[in-house]
């Protein structure tokens, strides 16, 4: 097993110029930096449509510094192959392809490229930086926001429906590996990368990404708030590698703890839930508790 | 080497002669035969191309639109729906440069489903920045495809290769497939003058203001309108290269002709017919017929449909009496696309100089409705007494 990286073993090379035009406090900004360290170099990405597109800068000015092509919302995992392809035409073995997409490029509109991609078992990493929500267009509903979460075009009621659990779609893939992180544990999004970089076919990595003003907290409190929903266990730092299941980082240490803070501080902590219940916080506690037994039973 | 074979064949035999290095395909018909031949080429190891078996139209061109940006020589196929599914990426495709190569081959575009042949789906992505390149027979679509690569290359912009479903994708023809050295000898390796590459960052396609904005060491760059403006020029510009194509093509295999247009006893007739792709072969037939009862006719098959080759066409129709622009396809709410630009150009090159000629416009073949020749020879003959009031003329219809 590789060993954990640390603030002082990270790599200090920057891939992002300082002064993106990501908004103060973006989790987003936090997990790209660090992760475009864990790619390094030779490696092209590829964007959707999304907050990244913006923080990227407007032409002719971008604050990344590595190759990058923009291509429309739907098409990103199929952009991956292309890109791919063009490498393996020209014998240039060395170079890695990442897609960052956020939740709705990925959970909604660019599903089935991704699906497609997965299947061919194209050799490139996906990054799904999932901030539960149409952020970049004023925060209205995606398939990863929460039940109960306000948004944009659910402005009364919250959302209705349950997240849509990506990570476990792309499992169905028989992915050789799939990581859930969170940009509040940048380090562990930069372990998992590094481990997954040559592994085989296509590699998931879904980044849990707080959003100040889609989320409605002041943005100091984002990697709080990131690190909430973990120590809540109302999101999971887990791996699948080759099929197992594996919880990682903090998530594996609330299972040796056995003890979670109650998922209400979470949930209070951002005006997007202001209208959710105590009967259905209540309710989704018992889910909570419920998961996490099962985690429990496993490790006894 | 002439052998016999189908239309699609000829365009992969092309796609094959071209050194492809990406294609990525979905299928839908008429265009599967093409695409299957190419991934039968890939199999063997008769062609070193990756072959991408895509799972949508969108996805198709997204790949051969990341793969041309990372510097590959890609290719494409689809028809109807397909390419209506694309039409999002064409447009990308066009706006980033992209020297891509589609055989478009034609079908009708639902609802209601038909599978059968008429030109709706790739006249719909007029606008999109693409230059089209229509076919008359097998010969006309591998040449077309040879050409469409050096072209595209040389003013970095993709190009649709169209031919109509099975009346050419699926009927056997005699045609000269060229030497390989020779198609070497035209067609040059794709090198791009930029390609992604770690070694020289940059991020295509990034958003683009309305006004030209500064890059960092204060030299001005382009906004959205001056890269849009660009396309629209070097899109005319790209006649003129055409012509040069042509003529490179012809120095190198020994045939070929007029780049834009390709006319038929039209020196000396009074009335043209005007069409795109095979029916203006068909339409040979009845103007032979009418020349043998006195009436002095001709046909024009228009090859390249965008750009549009307006001063060519002006130049070729001026001092006749009537235009009969034949279409399997009309933008509804008015006419057929073709004879519209066709009128433009006509206005724009005769307006006042007393040669206009009478245009009149015919739709037929939709959804791939039998055009009997006899049909053609009478509309033909209808059309060379007497202008019918109301435009456009369906012949076929039965109603």
């Amino acid at each position: 097993m590789q060993a954990k990286t640390t603030i002082l073993s990270l790599p200090t090379q920057e891939f992002v110029h300082p002064g993106t035009r990501a908004c103060t406090g973006c989790g987003l900004a936090i997990a790209y930096r660090v992760g475009l360290k864990a790619l390094g170099k030779d490696t092209i990405l590829i964007v959707p449509p999304s907050c990244l597109t913006v923080l990227q800068g407007l032409f002719p000015i971008a604050s990344t510094k590595l190759p990058c092509l923009n291509v429309t919302f739907a098409s990103t995992a199929a952009a991956a192959t292309g890109i791919l392809a063009a490498l393996k035409s020209q014998g240039k073995t060395n170079i890695k392809v990442a897609a960052w997409a956020g939740d709705g490029g990925t959970s909604d509109i660019g599903l089935q490229a991704l699906s497609g991609a997965a299947e061919r078992g194209d050799n490139f990493i996906y990054l799904c930086y999932d901030n539960e929500g149409y952020m970049n267009t004023g925060a209205q509903r995606s398939g990863t926001t929460p039940i109960g979460a306000l948004t944009a075009n659910t402005p009364f009621k919250g959302k209705l429906q349950q997240k849509k659990d990506v990570p476990a779609i792309m499992a169905a893939h028989n992915l050789s590996y799939i990581a859930a992180c969170s940009a509040s544990y940048p380090l562990d999004l930069f372990d998992k990368i590094r481990k997954c970089v040559d592994m085989p076919g296509t590699k998931y990595i879904h980044i849990h990404i707080p959003c100040p003003p889609g989320w409605g907290y002041d943005p100091r409190y984002g990697i709080k708030i990131g690190r909430l929903a973990v120590e809540t266990g109302y999101y999971d730092l887990y791996e699948i590698v080759n099929g197992e299941f594996k919880l990682t980082a903090a998530s594996e240490k609330l299972v040796e703890k056995r003890k979670l803070i109650p998922v209400r501080e979470y949930f209070r902590s951002q005006s997007r839930f202001k209208i959710l219940a105590d009967t259905q916080i209540a309710e989704i506690q018992h889910q909570i508790d419920a998961k996490w037994a099962g985690y429990y039973k496993k490790d006894e | 080497m002439h052998i016999i074979e189908n239309g699609n064949v000829a365009a992969a035999l092309g796609v094959l002669l071209c050194r492809v290095n990406v294609i990525a395909a979905y299928p839908i018909t008429p265009q599967t035969p093409l695409t299957e031949r190419l991934s039968e080429y890939v199999e063997s190891g008769e062609m070193q191309a990756e072959y991408i078996p895509v799972e949508s139209e969108h996805s198709a061109l997204a790949v051969c639109i990341a793969a041309s940006s990372a510097g590959a020589r890609t290719f494409t196929a689809t028809s109807a729906n397909g390419l209506l599914y694309m039409h999002e990426q064409v447009q990308w495709a066009a706006g980033a440069r992209l020297p891509i190569v589609m055989c478009v081959v034609n079908r009708a575009v639902g609802a209601p489903w038909n599978v059968w042949n008429d030109q709706q789906d790739s006249i719909s992505q007029r606008d999109t920045g693409w230059i089209q390149m229509y076919c008359s027979d097998h010969q006309q679509i591998i040449d077309a495809v040879i050409k469409a690569y050096w072209l595209a290359e040389k003013v970095s912009i993709p190009i649709m290769v169209c031919y109509d479903g099975y009346i050419l994708s699926h009927t056997y023809m005699p045609f000269d497939v060229p030497d390989q050295e020779k198609v070497d000898a035209f067609l040059s390796p794709f090198r791009p003058d930029y390609a992604l590459n770690p070694d020289q960052p940059a991020n295509l396609n990034t958003v683009t203001l309305p006004d030209v904005r500064m890059d960092v060491r204060g030299e001005l760059a382009h906004g959205y309108m001056e890269i849009r403006y660009l396309l629209q020029e070097e899109m005319r510009t790209s006649l003129t290269v055409a012509a040069e194509a042509e003529k490179r093509f012809a120095d190198i295999f020994g045939r070929g002709g007029d780049p834009y247009i390709e006319p038929y006893l039209c020196a000396d007739a009074q009335y043209i017919a005007v069409g795109l792709g095979s029916l203006t072969y068909q339409l040979r037939v009845s103007v032979d017929v009418l020349r043998k009862e006195g009436i002095k006719v001709g046909v024009m098959g228009v090859r390249f449909y965008r750009p549009f080759p307006d001063e060519a066409l002006a130049e070729a129709l001026k001092g006749k009496k009537g235009v009969i622009v034949f279409e399997k396809a009309l933008s509804y709410g008015y006419e057929g696309a073709l004879v519209s630009d066709l009128k433009s150009a006509l206005y724009d090159h005769l307006a006042g100089t007393g040669v206009m000629p009478m245009v009149q416009n015919i739709i037929l073949g939709i959804g791939g409705r039998d055009i009997r020749t006899e049909d053609l020879t009478q509309a033909l003959r209808a059309a060379a007494k007497s202008r019918v009031s109301r435009q456009p003329v369906w012949i076929g219809l039965k109603l």
